[in-house]
C-alpha cells in the first residue's frame, strides 16, 4: 500500500462537533467521514479516536465490520454490482467477468488510471430488472455482457472529453 | 388530465427520470391549462416499468407501460388534445393487468397510488385516520394491542412472531428511572432478492410513520427510530420527508393531536451487514457498534435500545397497523388461514415472465402466486424451484407448488415464509450452484461470534465450491449435512439457525443433481463453468459472424454463411457467443 498523504482534518471538524459527545454515533461520524474523504483515511480515524475517546481499534473494528466502509480510495465510478439473488440467478456471474474482461480488475480493485473501481454488493433491491449495477447513483439494469461494457466504454469516453476540456 | 409517473427505485432505473424530465419540459414550453404532472411510488409491476398512469378528466385510469422519454411527446400530445388514440401503443394489455387484478393490497395499498412526497395525498386517501380515531376516542394501550391480537398479525419479517404479544411485552416491561421505552422499524431489508419494504417506504411513507406511531403509544414509547439500509438512498430521502412533514402537521411532536401522547422518529442508516436483520445485531448496530447479537434472555421488550425495554418490527407488520386499527382486526382476521392470518407481500424475480411486487391473502398457492399472478416461466422454459426466505429459507421444488402460504405448511417444506423473496428459477438453474451461492453470502455476512456459524459455513462453502467445480468428493453430501446440524445447534442467532436451510432443501429435494456433480462430474442444468462445454449445432448455425465477433479469446471460427465451431481448448466459457447468437446454436453440454 502506498504511503497516503496527511488528510486535511478540518474536514470532520464540523462532524465531531456534533458527534463527539453523543453516545452511540461512531457509525455516522464514520459515515460522514467516508463521505468527506470517499473513503476511511488511517489519520482522520486515529483523529476520531482522540476526540472521541475511543480506542482505535473499537473504531477500526467497526470499520471493518460494515460492507459500506472503505479503507482505500475508491475510482472516479464506482460500479456497484449486484450479486442478490435474482441477479444471480439471471447470470451477474457473467456481468462480473465482462466487467474483469473490459478493466482488468475484480472485486475490491481499483484501475491504476483511477477511474473504475468494482465493488460487489448485496442486492440493490431492484430484483424485477436483474441483473443490475448501479454507478455513482445511476441504476443499469437487464444487463448482458455486451451492454455492460458499453457503459463502461462510454463513461471513459465521456471522461476523457472531460478530462480534455477541463 | 393528470399524468402521473412512477417512481420507485426500479422505475428510476428503467428510465422513468428521464421520461419525467421531457414531460416536465414540454409541459414548461406550452403551459397549458388542465394538464398536472406529479409522481407515485412503486405499483409493483415491475416488469413493465417505466410506467405512466394518465387519469382523463373522468378520473379514469389508462396505465401507459414501458414508457421511454421519446414517447413522452406523444403523451403529452394525447394529455392536451384528448385524443387518447395517440397512445394506444403503449397501454397495458389485459392480460398484464391481471397481474394487479388478482392482489389485495393492505400493505401496498395505496403504494403506485399515492404521491409519497405528498402529505396532503396520505391525508386525502384516508390517511392518519387510525391514531386519530384511538387518540380521539380514547381507545386505552390495550384496547389498541387487543386489536392487533383479535387481527393475528405475525411479524412480516421472517421469523412470525405474534406482534400483540411483542407489544404486550414492552408495555409492561418497567422502565427505568428516566422512562424511557423505544420502538424500533427494522427496514434493513438485507435478503437478497427482497424489496418490499422498500417499495413501501418509497411508496408510503406515512403509512409506516403512523404504525409506528400507533406502536408507540401501545408500548408506552416516546421516542422512534427507523433503520434503513443505506443501499436504499431514495427510501431515506422521501422518509426523511416525510418525517418533517408529519412534524409540521403535529401528527410527530409533542401533545400529538391535542393528546398527552408524544413521540418522535428519527432515522438511522445502516451501514451494510445482513446480520444486522436479527434485532440483537440491529440495537448493537444503532449503538454505533458492530452489528453482533446479544444472548437472549434479556430480549429487546426487557433490556433493548441502551438496555431499555424497546420493541422492534419490520417495515410491513408496521404498514398493517393503521388498516386493521381503521377496518377493525375481524376484518383483517377474516382473510387467511387458522394460522395465517391476512395478507403477505412477495417480491417475485427470478426467471418468471412477470416480476414484481405481490400481495395475496395467506392461504394463496406458491402456483397461483407463481403461474396465476406472476405468469410462469419465461422464454418457455420448465419451473424447477422457487427460493423463498433468502439465506434463511429454502428451495420448493414443482412437487411442493400447490403448498399454501402459511406459517406451519411453508416451514414444513423446509423453506420458510421469510421476509418475502420469492425467487423463481428454471431448468437452466443449478441447484447446487444456488446453494453455493447462498453459503457464499451466509459465510461472508457471519459476524463471527458463533465457532459454528464462523467456521461451519467456510467448511461448508468449500464443500460446495468443490462440488460446483467437479471436484466433489464420495461422501460429501453426508458431510455438508453433518455440519449444517451442528450449526443450527451451535448458532447464537437467526443467521446461523438458518444458514444451512438453503443447503438441506436442495438436498432434499434435488439429490439427484448433487450426485451427478460429484459422481459424473456433471451439471445437469449445464451453469457450471468447469463442468460444461460449449458448442455450436452445425444444423442451426447460418454463419452469421455474431458469435466470432463477441468472443474474447478467438475460439470461434468458421466462414461466413457457413456453420462455425468453438475451440474447446481455447473456450474460456463466458457465454458472450450464446448471448449474441440469435438462432439458438450456441449449446451446452
Amino acid at each position: 500500500m502506498s504511503k497516503q498523504n496527511p488528510s486535511d482534518l478540518s474536514l470532520i471538524e464540523p462532524t465531531l462537533d456534533t458527534y463527539a459527545d453523543v453516545p452511540g454515533s461512531l457509525i455516522a461520524i464514520l459515515q460522514e467521514t467516508q463521505e468527506a474523504y470517499g473513503y476511511l483515511p488511517m489519520d482522520a480515524m486515529e483523529y476520531i479516536a482522540q476526540r472521541t475517546g475511543t480506542p482505535i481499534a473499537t473504531i477500526v473494528g467497526v470499520a471493518t465490520f460494515y460492507a459500506q466502509f472503505r479503507l482505500e480510495p475508491v475510482g472516479k465510478h464506482l460500479i456497484m454490482l449486484c450479486q442478490g439473488t435474482a441477479c444471480h440467478v439471471n447470470g451477474s456471474e457473467l456481468i462480473s467477468a465482462a466487467i474483469s474482461d473490459e478493466l482488468g480488475i475484480h472485486d475490491g480493485e481499483t484501475t491504476p488510471d483511477g477511474l473504475f473501481s468494482l465493488e460487489h454488493v448485496a442486492c440493490l433491491g431492484c430484483c424485477s430488472l436483474s441483473p443490475v449495477m448501479m454507478i455513482n447513483g445511476t441504476t443499469y439494469s437487464s444487463l448482458t455482457p455486451d451492454k455492460a461494457k458499453k457503459v463502461l466504454r462510454s463513461l471513459a469516453a465521456e471522461s476523457a472529453e472531460g478530462g480534455a476540456s477541463a | 388530465m393528470r399524468l402521473i409517473v412512477g417512481e420507485g427505485s426500479c422505475g428510476l432505473a428503467a428510465g422513468a427520470g428521464a421520461v419525467h424530465t421531457r414531460l416536465q419540459e414540454l409541459l414548461a414550453e406550452a403551459n397549458p391549462t388542465g394538464v398536472e404532472l406529479g409522481i407515485t411510488g412503486c405499483n409493483g409491476m415491475c416488469f413493465l416499468e417505466p410506467i405512466v398512469d394518465l387519469y382523463d378528466d373522468e378520473g379514469a385510469l389508462h396505465r401507459l407501460v414501458k414508457v421511454q422519454a421519446k414517447d413522452a411527446d406523444k403523451i403529452y400530445q394525447a394529455a392536451t388534445t384528448g385524443d387518447l388514440s395517440l397512445v394506444d401503443g403503449l397501454r397495458i394489455s389485459a392480460e398484464d393487468a391481471e397481474f394487479l387484478d388478482k392482489q389485495t393490497r393492505i400493505a401496498l395499498r395505496d403504494c403506485g397510488i399515492i404521491d409519497p412526497e405528498s402529505i396532503e395525498d396520505y391525508l386525502a386517501h384516508g390517511g392518519y385516520q387510525a391514531i386519530t380515531k384511538i387518540l380521539t376516542t380514547g381507545m386505552s394501550q390495550e384496547d389498541v394491542i387487543h386489536e392487533i391480537d383479535v387481527a393475528g398479525l405475525r411479524g412480516r419479517g421472517g421469523a412470525g412472531f405474534p406482534t400483540a404479544f411483542k407489544w404486550r411485552a414492552a408495555r409492561d416491561a418497567k422502565p427505568d428511572e428516566t422512562g424511557q421505552k423505544y420502538l424500533i422499524c427494522n427496514a434493513d431489508e438485507g435478503d437478497p432478492g427482497a424489496f418490499m419494504d422498500r417499495a413501501v417506504i418509497e411508496g408510503d411513507p406515512h403509512s409506516l410513520i403512523e404504525g409506528m406511531l400507533i406502536g408507540a403509544y401501545s408500548i408506552g414509547a416516546s421516542e422512534g427510530i427507523v433503520y434503513v439500509r443505506a443501499e436504499y438512498p431514495l427510501a431515506i430521502i422521501r422518509l426523511r420527508k416525510a418525517i418533517e412533514d408529519a412534524t409540521a402537521r403535529g401528527y410527530l411532536g409533542d401533545n400529538i393531536l391535542g393528546s398527552d401522547f408524544s413521540c418522535t422518529l428519527r432515522i438511522k442508516a445502516g451501514a451494510g451487514a445482513f446480520v444486522c436483520g436479527e434485532e440483537t445485531a440491529l440495537i448493537e448496530s444503532l449503538e454505533g457498534k458492530r452489528g453482533m447479537p446479544r444472548l437472549k434472555p434479556p430480549f429487546p421488550a426487557q433490556a433493548g435500545y441502551w438496555l431499555k425495554p424497546s420493541n422492534i418490527n419490520n417495515v410491513e407488520t408496521y404498514a398493517n397497523v393503521a388498516w386493521i386499527i381503521v377496518n377493525g382486526g375481524a376484518a383483517y382476521a377474516a382473510m387467511g388461514t387458522e394460522n395465517s392470518k391476512g395478507t403477505k407481500v412477495f417480491a417475485l424475480s427470478g426467471k418468471i415472465r412477470r416480476g414484481g411486487l405481490v400481495e395475496v391473502p395467506m392461504g394463496t398457492t406458491l402456483r397461483e402466486v407463481i403461474f396465476d399472478i406472476g405468469g410462469g416461466i419465461r422464454d418457455n422454459k420448465e419451473f424447477k424451484a422457487v427460493q423463498l426466505g433468502g439465506p434463511s429459507g429454502g428451495c420448493v421444488p414443482a412437487s411442493k407448488l400447490d403448498t399454501i402460504i402459511d406459517y406451519a405448511e411453508l416451514s414444513a417444506t423446509g423453506a420458510i415464509m421469510g421476509s418475502g423473496g420469492m425467487v423463481v428459477m428454471d431448468e437452466s438453474t443449478c441447484m447446487v450452484g444456488m446453494a453455493r451461492f447462498f453459503l457464499d453470502f451466509t459465510a461472508k455476512e457471519s459476524c463471527g461470534k458463533c465457532v459454528h456459524c464462523r467456521l461451519g459455513t467456510k467448511r461448508m462453502l468449500e464443500i460446495l465450491s468443490r462440488v460446483v467445480d467437479g471436484k466433489g468428493e464420495e461422501g460429501d453430501i453426508e458431510k455438508l449435512e453433518e455440519l449444517c446440524y451442528a450449526i443450527k445447534d451451535g448458532a447464537l442467532c437467526g443467521l446461523g439457525q438458518t444458514a444451512p436451510n438453503p443447503v438441506l432443501t436442495t438436498i432434499r429435494y434435488f439429490r439427484d443433481e448433487f450426485e451427478a456433480h460429484i459422481a459424473e462430474h456433471r451439471c445437469p442444468a449445464g451453469e457450471c463453468r468447469e463442468l460444461i462445454t460449449y458448442y455450436i449445432d452445425q444444423d442451426k448455425c447460418v454463419g452469421c459472424t455474431a458469435c466470432a465477433r463477441q468472443c474474447p479469446v478467438q475460439a470461434i471460427s468458421g466462414e461466413r454463411k457457413s456453420p462455425h465451431k468453438i475451440d474447446p481448448t481455447l473456450c474460456i466459457k463466458c457465454g458472450n457467443c450464446k448471448t449474441a447468437c440469435r438462432f439458438g446454436a450456441v449449446q451446452v453440454r
